[in-house]
């Protein structure tokens, strides 16, 4: 088995030979499943428990506070404090609500972000799920999680829950007209939508770099429409707590409240990481024109942990957002999409067509 | 029809530029860990100081020598909302008139009644009572929260009229 940190193709071949060798075909391909989905579990169960404690500790930060300090060095502890305090609480459910529906919105809501970090490319091989029409997918797939959250208002047989739901409806269907757009001035530079081709053509520059201003105003579109369709604040009114208390999961409790806590984050990861792939360049590392030494050196960090860095950066400026701005109302919501960021989207989108039927970027 | 095409433009910008500037502040925040203000309270309970205003409880001043200002006028039993202060006075003979002149016997205050509004202080015409910024008053007992604040002995500082 060769193991190499910069390129895991023959690495993931050799791992499903030597599956194969030893099973039979089709036994393999269930092993070899099973294993990328354990992995794909324990995968988000690291995200969540990290990024639930980052999350906190970003926030105190910006609010001149401490964050929380107690349970292990600096607090380290205090996610799995709280996921042991979520398991031992008791599920409840409202009485007269739509019990089925109410227990199936919450595998809903987990499954669409699963189903969408299967096609994120990691690293050069590191990739579940490349089809020739990936981005299309992810966008797809992500926005089934609405229909979770529209199950959960509606049978909690709860207004508040029913009205968060109402207002994540209307916030999906708007937003997710911008991230498309935004999206799509990129791939007219791609001209492919798999999106390890997409990756593969940022070789030599990232798109936000190489694409000129059409791609810094798309990336701007793409993170606040985002941001908006993971419903993060300041775009969170579906679970506005000083208006609606918890909104659409006001209801839930224990772990199945976690299922929504936890696919917030994973959505997070999820819109990192396809901006992070579209608009910097995926796993590539930073190349600087001619700089040989500069590139040699930049090409020495192994591209998970460049993918990662840039996740990161993408996250730290979601998490800015959230706890610098204030939460929009629903109709300044909508004026926000339909007024401003479709127009605009769409005046990109021919601004990015011009540049590139001219080759006027680089 | 430019004219508005002007203003929605000039409208992203200013929006953009307000969001810039909130960024710009918190960004300043969070790059400089002194700014905050948590106290991380019992393991900091040695160097921690409370500011200026913090309103604790109600003490009477007593100097060096176990004197204090208060004539038992009971100005501030009387400015008191909820009843938190008790004057209990006395008739002493003053040394230097010979006259009989009211002293305390006893500043009685019930801090589990206090609302800590500071109008007792403003009351005090002789300036005799101020608050303290202790504040780790629980106690097991609930009669320990009804304090003398005079000390034994202690009696008023010459000079000092009603
Ligand atoms: S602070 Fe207010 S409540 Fe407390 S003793 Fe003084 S006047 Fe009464
Ligand atoms: S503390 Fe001040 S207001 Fe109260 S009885 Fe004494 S002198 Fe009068």
């Amino acid at each position: 088995m060769n193991f190499n940190i910069y390129d895991f193709t023959d690495f993931v071949t050799s791992v499903s030979n030597w599956l194969n060798e030893i099973l039979s075909p089709e036994l393999a391909v269930i092993t070899g499943m099973a294993i990328i989905g354990i992995i794909f579990l324990l995968f988000i169960a690291l995200l969540g428990l990290s990024l639930v404690y980052i999350e906190r500790k970003v926030c105190a930060f910006f609010q001149q506070r401490l964050g929380p300090m107690r349970v292990g060095f600096w607090g380290t502890a205090q996610t799995i404090a709280d996921i042991i305090k979520l398991i031992f609480k008791e599920p409840l459910v409202t009485k007269n609500a739509d019990k089925f529906l109410f227990n199936l919105a919450a595998f809903i809501v987990m499954i669409a972000p699963l189903l969408a970090i299967a096609a994120v490319p990691f690293a050069k091989g590191l990739h579940v799920l490349d089809f020739d029409i990936g981005i299309f997918y992810v966008t797809a797939v992500s926005s089934i999680g609405v229909t979770g959250i529209l199950l959960a208002g509606w049978s909690s047989n709860n207004k508040y829950s029913l009205i968060g739901a109402m207002r994540s409806g209307a916030q999906i269907v708007s937003y997710e007209l911008s991230v498309g757009l935004s999206l799509l001035t990129i791939i007219i530079l791609t001209g492919s939508l798999q999106l390890s081709e997409i990756v593969n053509s940022q070789s030599d520059g990232w798109w936000i770099f190489k694409g000129n201003i059409p791609a810094v105003i798309a990336f701007i579109i793409f993170i606040i429409a985002s941001t908006a369709e993971s419903n993060r604040g300041p775009f969170d009114l579906a679970e506005a707590e000083s208006e609606i208390t918890a909104g659409f999961h006001t209801e839930y409790s224990g772990i199945k409240f976690a299922f929504f806590f936890l696919s917030e984050y994973v959505n997070l990861f999820i819109i990192a990481a396809i901006g992070t792939t579209v608009f910097f360049g995926g796993w590539m590392p930073l190349h600087l024109g001619n700089l040989t030494f500069f590139n040699n050196i930049m090409d020495f960090i192994p591209p998970l942990i460049w993918f990662f860095m840039k996740v990161a950066a993408l996250l730290f400026l979601i998490m800015w957002f959230k706890w610098t701005f204030p939460r929009l109302r629903i109709d300044q919501m909508l004026t926000l999409e339909w007024k401003y960021l479709l127009p605009l989207n769409l005046m990109n989108l021919m601004l990015m067509s011009i540049v590139s039927l001219n080759g006027w970027h680089f | 029809m430019i004219k508005s095409i002007i203003k929605y433009f000039s409208e992203i910008f200013r929006g953009v530029k307000s969001l810039l500037t909130g960024m710009k502040i918190t960004g300043y925040y969070f790059t400089h860990p002194k700014e905050i203000i948590t106290q991380q309270y019992p393991e900091n309970r040695e160097t921690l100081k409370m500011f200026d205003r913090f309103r604790g409880e109600v003490v009477l001043i007593h100097d060096e020598n176990n004197e204090h200002k208060c004539t038992g006028c009971s100005a501030c039993e009387i400015a008191c909302p909820n009843g938190t202060i008790e004057i209990i006075s006395d008739k002493a003979i003053d040394p230097e008139t010979g006259k009989p002149k009211k002293v305390i016997d006893k500043f009685v205050y019930h801090l589990s009644m206090c609302t800590f509004c500071n109008l007792c202080i403003i009351a005090c015409p002789t300036d005799a009572i101020k608050m303290a910024q202790t504040f780790e008053h629980s106690v097991f007992d609930r009669t320990k929260l009804t304090k003398v604040l005079n000390k034994p002995g202690s009696k008023i500082m010459a000079g000092i009229k009603e």
